[in-house]
C-alpha cells in the first residue's frame, strides 16, 4: 500500500466519509482528535493492553483444529478463538477501548446499537467496569431471537431500548442510536460496534479489532513457520473480519475471503450479501455497498444470524473489493446451520451463527485445495446465545 | 434561487419573516400534496420545503418518520416529486425546496438530478446529511445549474465553521435549534436566541431557524432574529390526526395561516 488509509477525510478510496447531519460534524472530529492523541499515548496503550490481557483474556489461542483438518481431506484448519474472550465474542476488544476513550473525553455515558446482542452485551460490560452510564438499542426482531443476550445486558446494568421502526434490526437500531446521539453527544459517545459509520469510526475500530490479526499472524508463523494461504471471516459490518485481514493485507500470497450472509439464497432476495449483491450508496454516514433499489430505498435483509443481517457494509471492505485484495462469498442459513452443527460434533466448539459462516465457507473451500495448504478461520463468537434458537430450527 | 432572493427582498420591504413550511411529498398522496402546497400559499406560506420519503431517516423523530413511511406507501419517487413540481410551476411562483437525504440523489445520479430539478422549477436543495466537506460536487452542480445548496448549523457548529459553511451555501443558512432530530417541542431551546445573533453577527446571508418550532408563539418568539421560520413536524402532525377528516387542505391552511400572522407582529431584529 503506497498511502496508508483512509486518507485525513476518511475516504477509502470512493468509500467511507462523513454522511451525518450537522450536528456531529464538529463531535466526530473532536472524537478523532482525542483518539489519535490516545494511539500515542503510551499510558492509554498501555492501560488498554492491560485490560486486554487481564480482563477479556487475551492472545487468544490460535487452535489447530485436526478434526476439521482430517475430515477435510488433510488442508489445515486453524481456529483463531475470540470465542474464548470475556462476554464470548471479539466484541470486547473495541468496546473496552472505546469505553476507556470515553472516560478520557470526560464523557459519562455511552450508547450503542446491537444485532446478535454480542457488541450490546461487550458495551454493558465496558461500561459496568468503567462507571459508565450505558444504554442499548436494539430491534424488537432480534430483542426476540436474543432474549438471552438482553437479559445478560440488563444484569450488568444497561437499559435495552426496543427499537420498532422499520424492519426492527440492526439497521433500525442504527438508526436510533445516531437519533439518540444528535441529542445527547455532549456527553454522550457511541460506541459503534462494527467497521462502519462516519469517520473516524470505521479507522478507529479497524485499529482495535487487529488486534486479532496481529496476533494470528504471529501465532500462525510460530506455529507454522509460513503464512496461511487463506484467512476467512464472517461479514456483517465487518469488524472481525477487518481485525484479522488487516495485519495481512500487504501479504499478497495469503488469500482474505470474507463470507456473507446468503440468508435464503443470493437469488432469493432474503439475504445479507451486501458487497456480493449491494450496489454503491450511502447509509449510517459512509459510501460504500449497499442492499437497496432502484430508487435508492434501503432493502429488507434476512440471516439466519442477527449479526450478518444487515443492509450495509463497512467502507474499507467496499475499498478491497473494489482493488480486489479480498473476495467475498456467500453461504446460505442452511449451510451455516451445518456448520453450526458439525463443528460443534467434530472439535467440541460451539460457534456464534455469524461464525459459523466462515466455517460453513471452510467446508466448501478445503475440498478444493491442495493438502500442505492451510485455512485461518476466525471464530469471532461463541455460540450459547444462539442455542435455543438452532433447536427451534433444527427441530422444523 | 432567484425565486428565493427575490422573496426575501420582497418581505424585507414588507417587514415581514418568511414562513416556511415543511411536508413529505405523497403524504398521503401526491394530489393531496399539490392541493396543500397550494392551499398553504394560499394562507400565507412564502416558501415550500418537500421532503422526500426515505427509508432510514436518520435525522427525523418519529413524526416525519411516519409521514414518510405514508410516502412510500403511495410509492413516491423522486422522480414523482419532480413531476409534481413542473406541475406546480404551471400554478405558482412560490419558492420549492427540496429535502431529500443523499442516497436516494445519489442513487439518480446527481447531475441528472440536478438537471432535472432546475428544469422542473425546483429553487433549492437541502441534503440533512451531505455537510460541505462532503458535498462539493453537488454544489457546484447546483450553482451551475441555479439551485440554491442550502447548509444546516446546528448549535455544535463553531464559529469557524459557520464562516465556512456561510462562504459554501446559498439561498439561506438552516440553524438548527436545538440537539436532536426533527420534532414538535413543548418549548423553544434556552439558547436559539444568543445563537442567532451569533450567526447574524458572522454572516450577511438570510437565516431560517427550524426543529422543534411547534406554535405561533414559538415562531413569534424566533421570528425577530431571523429572516425564516421553518416549521414541519408540526404541520405534518396536523395532517396525520385528519387524515380521515375532510377538508384536509383547509384545516392545515388554518394552522399555516396562524404561523404566518406570527412572522408578521414581530418588531424586526
Amino acid at each position: 500500500m503506497a498511502q496508508p488509509l483512509p486518507d485525513s477525510r476518511g475516504h477509502f478510496g470512493l468509500f467511507g466519509g462523513k454522511f451525518v447531519p450537522e450536528t456531529l460534524m464538529t463531535p466526530l472530529e473532536e472524537l478523532e482528535a482525542a483518539y489519535c492523541a490516545a494511539k500515542s499515548d503510551q499510558e492509554f496503550q498501555a492501560t488498554l493492553k492491560d485490560y486486554l490481557r487481564y480482563y477479556a483474556g487475551r492472545p487468544t489461542p490460535l487452535y489447530y483444529a485436526r478434526r476439521l483438518t482430517e475430515e477435510l481431506g488433510g488442508v489445515k484448519i486453524y481456529l483463531k478463538r475470540e470465542d474464548l474472550n470475556h462476554t464470548g465474542a471479539h466484541k470486547i476488544n473495541n468496546t473496552l477501548a472505546q469505553a476507556l476513550l470515553t472516560k478520557r473525553m470526560g464523557k459519562s455515558r455511552v450508547i450503542a446499537e446491537t444485532g446478535a446482542g454480542q457488541h450490546g452485551v461487550a458495551t454493558a460490560t465496558a461500561a459496568a467496569l468503567f462507571g459508565l452510564k450505558c444504554d442499548i438499542y436494539m430491534g424488537e426482531e432480534d430483542m426476540e431471537r436474543q432474549a438471552l443476550n438482553v437479559f445478560r445486558m440488563r444484569l450488568l446494568g444497561a437499559q435495552v431500548i426496543p427499537v420498532a421502526s422499520g424492519s426492527r434490526t440492526l439497521k433500525d437500531a442504527i438508526n436510533e442510536t445516531l437519533r439518540d446521539w444528535v441529542a445527547t453527544v455532549r456527553d454522550t459517545h457511541y460506541i459503534i460496534g462494527s467497521v462502519v459509520g462516519p469517520h473516524p469510526y470505521p479507522m478507529m475500530v479497524r485499529e482495535f479489532q487487529s488486534v486479532i490479526g496481529q496476533e494470528a499472524r504471529e501465532q500462525f508463523l510460530t506455529r507454522e513457520g509460513r503464512l496461511p494461504d487463506y484467512c476467512l471471516a464472517c461479514v456483517g459490518g465487518g469488524s472481525n473480519a477487518i481485525g484479522l485481514f488487516y495485519p495481512f493485507i500487504s501479504d499478497t500470497t495469503v488469500k482474505l475471503v470474507g463470507v456473507e450472509a446468503g440468508g435464503l439464497g443470493p437469488e432469493s432476495n432474503k439475504h445479507g450479501a451486501t458487497l456480493a449483491k449491494g450496489t454503491i450508496g450511502i447509509l449510517h454516514g459512509s459510501l460504500s455497498y449497499l442492499l437497496q433499489d432502484e430508487h435508492g430505498q434501503i432493502s429488507p435483509t434476512h440471516s439466519v444470524s442477527a449479526g450478518l443481517d444487515y443492509p450495509g457494509v463497512g467502507p474499507e471492505h467496499s475499498y478491497y473489493k473494489q482493488i480486489g485484495r479480498i473476495e467475498y462469498v456467500s453461504v446460505t442459513d442452511k449451510e451455516a446451520l451445518e456448520g453450526f452443527c458439525w463443528l460443534s460434533r467434530l472439535e467440541g466448539i460451539i460457534p456464534a451463527l455469524e461464525s459459523a459462516h466462515a466455517i460453513a465457507y471452510a467446508r466448501k473451500l478445503a475440498p478444493g485445495l491442495q493438502k500442505e495448504q492451510s485455512i485461518l478461520i476466525c471464530l469471532s463468537g461463541r455460540g450459547d446465545k444462539d442455542v435455543q434458537q438452532v433447536e427451534k430450527l433444527l427441530s422444523q | 434561487m432567484k425565486r428565493i432572493e427575490e422573496k426575501f427582498k420582497q418581505l424585507k420591504n414588507q417587514r415581514e419573516k418568511a414562513l416556511i413550511p415543511f411536508i413529505a411529498a405523497g403524504d398521503p398522496s401526491l394530489p393531496l400534496t399539490k392541493a396543500l402546497i397550494l392551499g398553504m400559499e394560499r394562507q400565507g406560506a412564502d416558501m415550500i420545503e418537500l421532503g422526500i420519503p426515505f427509508s432510514d431517516p436518520l435525522a427525523d423523530g418519529p413524526t416525519i418518520q411516519k409521514a414518510y413511511l405514508r410516502g412510500l406507501k403511495s410509492h413516491t419517487t423522486l422522480k414523482d416529486v419532480l413531476k409534481l413540481v413542473r406541475e406546480l410551476r404551471e400554478e405558482t411562483d412560490i419558492p420549492l425546496i427540496i429535502m431529500s437525504y443523499y442516497n436516494l440523489i445519489y442513487r439518480m445520479g446527481e447531475a441528472s438530478f440536478v438537471q432535472q430539478a432546475a428544469q422542473a422549477g425546483v429553487d433549492g436543495l437541502i441534503v440533512p446529511d451531505l455537510p460541505p466537506e462532503e458535498g462539493e460536487f453537488l454544489q457546484s452542480l447546483a450553482e451551475e445549474a441555479g439551485l440554491a445548496a442550502i447548509y444546516l448549523l446546528a448549535p455544535t457548529t463553531p464559529d469557524r465553521r459557520v464562516q465556512l459553511i456561510a462562504q459554501k451555501g446559498s439561498g439561506f443558512l438552516y440553524y438548527v435549534s436545538l440537539m436532536g432530530v426533527t420534532g414538535e417541542r413543548d418549548n423553544i431551546a434556552q439558547d436559539v436566541t444568543p445563537s442567532l445573533q451569533n450567526i447574524r453577527a458572522l454572516t450577511n446571508m438570510p437565516i431560517a431557524v427550524g426543529f422543534g418550532i411547534s406554535s405561533p408563539e414559538h415562531v413569534r418568539s424566533v421570528a425577530s432574529w431571523v429572516d425564516g421560520v421553518i416549521v414541519g413536524s408540526a404541520v405534518i402532525k396536523l395532517i396525520e390526526d385528519n387524515l380521515a377528516r375532510p377538508n384536509l387542505v383547509g384545516r392545515v391552511g388554518k394552522f399555516i395561516a396562524q404561523l404566518k400572522a406570527a412572522t408578521r407582529d414581530s418588531t424586526p431584529g
